[in-house]
């Protein structure tokens, strides 16, 4: 829940700060000049100006044109900073080209100093220091190497520079220590080649200039990939609109989302997007919500009904007013709970964490050490082969592939759930969800559309006159059925008639006069205490009874009239998701407050073969803890109506669709559609993220545990030669780019379907909801 | 002796690393920021400076961060203690909200865990 909460209050504080980039300021008389006149602007609580970075922040509601206009007034310009997730995300882009570039550029610049040195040093074989000649000639070579060290690598020097002086060490630090030493040694070398065994004169500079030039290579096709990464979110940001049309003062006006404050009136077109939350005022239209739910059929909106920012007006015009806006709207807050979820720790990566604590420094005394045992016990020459294992061992280690190797599967599985309508909170979830063996859901709400309708009605004479008369009659009762009675009427059309002497009769049913006769609407009880002979219709009343509906008779002036049954109708698609859930090899229990009968009869028609029915709220929490007990991993899904505390308590909670804001707040995963199936999604998901990590976590470990003894020359007896610190940089550099890439192959993540059970079973529930 | 020296070297080498990058930050003094100051971290070169805050518990408190490394690594902030976390423009103050309920470290970083820091509730 840390989340939410702590999220929607980074929200809050964006929200009712406004900052400006200011232009002609230079001094601290600018700044109280500035500030100054803000006072006079209504609804500015605080207006503070930076010098440093010529910002101005104002705090409070005030308007931002008005703002612009003071600052103005006293002689300066400012225009508002967008400080937009999506305007920030462009520039990050565009600041991302950029770098890319960068990297590129200083690759091929490294990469063409140093291939043709090590060309010629292949060729040749001449790169040895033995006359004045080549002190030279290497001299001159290794000044261009040092110049071209700084201009492509100089981040590296600086970087680890820093970190060193903060007690840190970072990847910077194992490159500017490999490629600083290689450079230093081979000027050694040039300058002073007589303090040096002959065997030993021998220059690296290229194998400085080709590691700075395939490390940046690497980055520059780690950042590329990187930027795939992020694609789910960016869909997600695509989607909010970047003006709105506003009416103000009879006019429509198109106007900045930063600028609508909540209660504007906004007017949307076919076609157009729903740029921020708000409630139909006149209109009505189709509306396509498939961005956010996943639910492919468009839905109908008119005055009263809620809309989404992000989703898509299809054919009609509507006029909304809109109550939420910036960062508290459904849509801002699915982008931070991704975007923090996309950063949570996952509880597998421990270890991953606690090794890249101590990574760095734990390189740097491996490679002194192999340095040092080659210098003492290894062959001719010892100089030369201690520098290149020094060398090769910083160069190869890599704990930037460590390190990504689960922040980038996350990234990527949890933007998929969000493009699939599965919100995850956090990695601890996501890890939870791929070892669940049992999945308890709620009925009424999960399985079943949550609202009875009436289903069956049989009478002697005219249904039609029975329905007007009995839904007369429900019109006064306030019992959940008798609603569905009363729609079915409104539906049909019929007219409502008065009705007089109504009486509840607890338990059994309802009473009362209409158009001049007795009705009686209730259980068998009812019509026994009532007089009323029901045997005729007994048989039918049972066999609803076992479809899972609820049966009641209906009598007019003492003689019964006919049976009418009310259902809550189970969703068109809960069998076939049963069934996959099944097949992912997950024990199903349904959990209702319904009487056993109804229970089992639902139970039987979606494959379920436990039911725990008649429960009270509170037994919910109570099954889920007892079977935690008895060690199993217990997920469970319902609409947070009553089911809240049981979210909380199991393993994952999963919240389903148009689920309470409690039930979202509590549970592990949100599925933003109304569908079991996302409980299967879900858990396919995870276990395809679970398995990305595991492989990359995997890979990274091999690479590293395999690739410093190489380095440090264990291969050395048997093959005779050391691996050279240019192969070690560019296994190096293109280590972390394969786990970004086999991170990305998780974007090809689809959930399995079974489309042919769920179209079958789609039509019987229609045609059972018409009878 | 020239071996003797170089074995010498790379003993007090060793001796170095363990003590500069594991024993001495354990000594390091802390960054205090108070419960209404505003701090600024700066994200450049591979650090976060300062890399360790003081906060009080129970206290919401505003974090500055000013990114001036344009390489992707810099681009996130995670608090996975917390469950925060912001992306970071670059040349930009992102403010980030952190509001821990009970004392303690909680570690910061960026994704690769190559910047890191350490938020000390009190």
């Amino acid at each position: 829940m840390g989340i939410t909460k702590d999220g929607a209050a980074a929200n809050k504080t964006a929200a009712a700060s406004q900052t400006f980039q200011l232009h002609g300021v230079s001094c601290a008389g600018c700044v109280r000049k500035i500030e100054k006149a803000l006072e006079g602007v209504t609804g500015v609580d605080e207006a503070r100006v930076n010098l440093a970075d010529k910002t101005l922040v104002i705090q409070g509601s005030a308007e931002t044109a008005a703002c612009v206009r003071a600052v103005e007034s006293a002689g300066y310009g400012a225009e508002p900073v967008q400080a937009s997730a999506r305007v920030l995300r462009e520039q990050q882009r565009e600041e991302e080209q950029r770098h890319y570039h960068h990297l590129l550029w200083r690759a091929a610049i490294a990469l063409g100093l140093g291939i043709p040195l090590m060309v010629w040093g292949l060729v040749t074989g001449e790169m040895g220091v033995n006359n004045t000649f080549q002190q030279l000639a290497w001299g001159s070579v290794g000044l261009v190497t040092l110049a071209v060290l700084v201009f492509c690598g100089g981040h590296f020097y600086t970087g680890a520079w820093q970190a060193f002086r903060h007690h840190s060490a970072t990847m910077d630090t194992l490159v500017a220590l490999g490629t600083g030493t290689a450079w230093l040694f081979s000027m050694l070398v040039v300058l002073l080649p007589q303090v040096l065994p002959e065997s030993a004169r021998h220059v690296y500079f290229e194998a400085s200039a080709m590691i700075i030039g395939l490390i940046n290579l690497g980055q520059a096709l780690e950042v590329r990939a990187r930027g795939r990464t992020g694609a789910a979110v960016e869909k997600l940001l695509q989607l909010q609109d970047s003006s709105a049309r506003v009416l103000r003062d009879g006019a429509e006006l198109d106007i900045p989302i930063e600028q609508v404050r909540v209660g504007d009136k906004l007017r949307v077109r076919p076609g157009e997007k729903i740029s921020v939350d708000g409630r139909v005022v006149d209109g009505s239209s189709l509306v396509d919500e498939s961005m956010l739910t996943g639910e492919p059929v468009p839905v109908k909106k008119s005055a009263g009904d809620l809309l989404t920012a992000g989703t898509l007006n299809k054919n009609g015009s509507l006029l909304f007013a809109a109550e939420k806006v910036g960062a508290d709207t459904r849509l801002a807050q699915i982008i931070q709970m991704v975007k923090n979820a996309q950063s949570s720790r996952v509880p597998i990566a421990r270890l991953a964490d606690t090794i890249s604590a101590i990574f760095v420094p734990a390189v740097m005394i491996i490679a002194v050490v192999a340095a040092l045992v080659w210098f003492n016990w290894g062959p001719d020459p010892k100089v030369a082969h201690m520098l290149v294992v020094l060398t090769s061992v910083l160069i190869i280690a890599c704990p930037c592939a460590l390190g990504l190797a689960t922040p980038m599967s996350v990234m990527v599985g949890v933007g998929k759930g969000a493009e699939n309508g599965v919100l995850v909170r956090n990695g601890k979830a996501l890890q939870q969800a791929t070892d669940l063996n049992a999945l308890l859901v709620d009925k009424t709400g999960t399985l079943t559309e949550g609202a009875p309708r009436l289903t069956d009605i049989e009478s002697r004479g005219n249904a039609g006159a029975l329905l007007q008369k009995l839904a007369s009659l429900e019109s006064h009762s306030e019992h959940p059925l008798a609603e569905a009675i009363v729609t079915a009427a409104k539906q049909k059309p019929l007219s409502l008639s008065p009705v007089t002497d109504f009486e509840a009769i607890t338990a059994h049913g309802v009473k009362g006069n209409v158009d001049g006769t007795t009705i009686l609407l209730g259980n068998s009880k009812l019509m026994q205490r009532e007089g009323v002979a029901i045997d005729e219709w007994q048989q039918k009343s049972e066999v609803l009874s076992r479809q899972g509906k609820t049966a009641m008779y209906a009598a007019v002036d003492g003689e019964l009239a006919g049976v009418i049954a009310v259902a809550d109708p189970i969703r068109e698609d809960a069998a076939a998701a049963v069934q996959r859930l099944k097949q992912l090899g997950l024990r199903i229990e349904m959990l209702t407050g319904d009487n056993a009968a109804t229970a089992n009869a639902v139970a039987k028609q979606l494959g379920i073969e436990h039911v725990h029915a008649e429960l009270l709220p509170e037994d919910k929490e109570k099954i889920v803890v007892a079977q935690q007990k008895e060690g199993a991993k217990v997920g469970m899904a319902g609409d947070g109506i009553n089911d809240a505390p049981a979210l909380a308590r199991a393993d994952v909670g999963f919240a389903i669709g148009a689920g309470t804001d409690v039930a979202i707040e509590s549970a592990d995963i949100t599925l933003m559609r109304s569908s079991l199936h996302g409980v299967a999604d879900a858990v396919e998901l995870s276990r395809a993220t679970l398995r990305n990590i595991k492989q990359n976590l995997f890979g990274a470990f091999i690479y590293n545990t395999l690739g410093i003894p190489i380095a440090a020359g264990v291969l050395y007896p048997i093959t005779g030669m050391l691996l050279s610190p240019v192969i070690a940089g560019a296994a190096m550099a293109f280590s972390s780019v394969t786990v970004v890439t086999n991170a990305n192959r998780l974007r090809l993540f689809k959930p399995t379907r079974v489309a042919a059970k769920q179209v079958e079973h789609t039509n019987n529930s229609i045609g059972e909801g018409d009878s | 002796m020239a071996t003797l020296l170089i074995n010498l070297l790379g003993l007090i080498a060793i001796a170095a690393i363990v003590w500069w990058f594991w024993i001495a930050p354990r000594k390091q003094r802390l960054a205090a920021i108070g419960a209404d100051a505003q701090m600024q971290v700066l994200v450049k070169d591979g650090v976060y400076s300062p890399d360790r805050i003081r906060v009080p518990a129970n206290e919401k408190t505003v974090l500055h961060f000013l990114r001036e490394d344009p390489s992707p690594c810099a681009e996130w902030v995670l608090f996975p203690d917390l469950e925060v976390s912001a992306q970071l423009g670059v040349d930009q103050l992102t403010e980030i909200v952190v509001h821990p309920k009970q004392a303690g470290e909680y570690p910061f970083h960026c994704q690769m865990q190559m910047y890191r820091g350490t938020l000390i509730v009190e």
